[in-house]
């Protein structure tokens, strides 16, 4: 069940895309930036479970993403592509190297009481894990929550009227600056529940984060944009992908991930559930 | 002092290009005026400087009194000034009825809702789930023109809505502004359509390159007069 995981990871990247068109090239280091961030409240208040280093982590987060978008990527939105780019990559150098000084690269992780471990079988004697069901069940109800968010509230409606035409989403009062720090928040708190189901998988080291942006972004190529079941969908495959190529050989499991992304590439761009705007 | 809004000398540009030479320009609570003239006239920048899309100066524009030049868009709709854009600019994301319901989005309280919306556009109603962009010309003219009414505005401003329409469904659109103004709004309407916006509205100024080459009652002004201003012979 990698691919509940690669969908949350992708999850908070097709929010800021398609609200804001803006790929956030630090997004795995935001990933391991919220892992970290618990790794440490972890080790300051031994005890505390995963579920309140969650309640805690996410308001500071969202805050993080807020201010973040609004103090400094607002102002790299325009015609031109590039700025984003270049300041979330930067923003990436900074965030790995923070860590790397804060953490060193020893490789941590989170635990959950042993709940990580834990498995039950199902009939026909095959045995499901907790944690990737668990993680599974998160994505599909931040899945389920994002579509309902856009779908049929308020802000839903500004995030889509803002993303087709924000010089007339101002002129229906909507402050565009609010709604795309709002949205990154949105992302940011995202990258928090996938960053904590990503420490109590596995292990994480400061230099982790591209590995992360690369998945998630084949993810959400696989997916289709405009979606979040598309999303959703493309971590699913994406996660199938890389266990048939494990199966077949520890070092293939990786490749046969980009493999699949590739010919998806190929055979359908468009991926699989895309909403067509415009 | 009494008028609902106005500029005086408002300059615009972009950005090394002036486009604006000190316009002068009042509209009273409850009347309907239009600005005409050529392409390029200066009309949609005009528009632009008026709702925030295009920096003025504080002082050169007032509204209720109060100056508003160089606010930003949303925070002159919050105030009371709507606008319907060149074109549309319709949600393609959002079916017709979001379409209104986001006009809503500044939270005014008014007169207008979606129900009265439909009453003044029953055309609109039986359209409410499909996408903004997938009806016709007309009816996302007037999905545009409610989508500023549900802003609840004090002003209801209209740029060029018979842009691209047939003359049929641009009187049928026109028509509803009797009933807008009955309810209180005041209208500025920019016009290609000369005849159009003499009869629609009191007063009309004619804009020509960048300036306002003449203004008068609209009943008033003959097509000869008219016609000097426009081409500015």
């Amino acid at each position: 069940m990698l691919g509940g995981l690669y969908a949350l990871f992708a999850m908070g990247l097709a929010l800021m895309f398609g609200v804001m068109r803006l790929v956030n090239i630090a997004h795995g280091d935001c990933i391991v930036l919220a892992a970290f961030v618990a790794i440490g409240l972890a080790l300051a208040l031994p005890g505390a479970g995963p579920a309140l280093l969650l309640a805690m982590v996410l308001p500071l987060m969202f805050a993080a993403g807020y201010v973040l978008q609004r103090g400094v990527l607002n102002r790299t939105l325009g015609k031109d592509i590039l700025p984003p780019l270049l300041v979330t990559f930067g923003f990436s150098v900074i965030l790995q190297n923070v860590l790397l000084e804060i953490f060193s690269a020893d490789p941590r992780s989170l635990s959950a009481g042993g709940l990580e471990s834990l498995s039950f079988a199902l009939p026909g004697g095959i045995a499901v894990g907790w944690l990737p069901l668990v993680t599974f069940v998160a994505a599909l109800a931040l899945a389920l929550a994002l579509e309902l968010l856009f779908a049929r509230t308020r802000l839903g409606r500004a995030f889509r009227a803002t993303s087709d035409d924000p010089e007339a989403a101002q002129l229906q009062g909507i402050d565009h600056r609010h709604v795309y720090a709002l949205a990154t928040a949105l992302a940011f708190a995202v990258i928090t529940v996938a960053g904590i189901f990503l420490a109590l998988r596995t292990t994480v080291a400061p230099s982790d984060g591209p590995a992360y942006l690369l998945y998630a972004f084949e993810a959400v190529i696989i997916g289709g944009l405009g979606s979040f079941w598309g999303t959703l969908a493309g971590g699913l495959v994406l996660g199938v992908a890389q266990a048939i190529g494990f199966r077949l050989d520890p070092g293939w499991g990786i490749l046969v991930g980009h493999l699949a992304f590739l010919v998806m590439l190929m055979l359908r761009p468009q991926g699989l559930f895309p909403r067509t705007r415009d | 002092m009494s008028a609902l809004l106005e500029a005086r000398g408002l300059t615009a540009f972009y950005g090394d290009f002036q486009a604006l030479f000190g316009i002068d320009f009042a509209v009273e609570p409850g009347e309907a005026v239009a600005i005409i003239g050529a392409n390029g006239a200066g009309k949609s920048t005009f528009l632009k400087a008026l709702t925030g899309l295009l920096p003025a100066a504080p002082e050169c524009v007032r509204f209720e009194g109060a100056p508003i030049g160089g606010l930003r868009p949303a925070e002159i709709v919050r105030r009371g000034i709507a606008m319907v854009p060149e074109g549309r600019r319709l949600f393609p994301s959002l079916s017709v009825e979001e379409n209104l319901m986001i006009g809503a989005h500044a939270g005014r309280a008014g007169p207008w809702s979606l129900r009265r919306v439909y009453e003044l556009f029953p055309a609109l109603e039986p359209l409410r789930a499909h996408p903004g962009n997938a009806i016709s010309g007309g009816q996302q003219q007037m999905a545009a023109i409610g989508r500023a009414l549900l802003a609840n505005p004090r002003v209801l401003i209209c740029d060029e809505i018979s842009l691209g329409l047939a003359p049929l469904v641009v009187n049928a659109i026109y028509n509803s502004f009797p009933v807008m103004l009955r309810e209180g709004l005041t209208l500025v309407v920019v016009e290609q359509d000369v005849g159009i916006a003499q009869r629609a509205t009191h007063r009309l100024y004619c804009f020509q390159e960048g300036r306002v080459a003449l203004q008068g009652q609209s009943g008033a002004l003959t097509r000869d007069s008219i016609s000097k201003a426009y081409f500015g012979t």
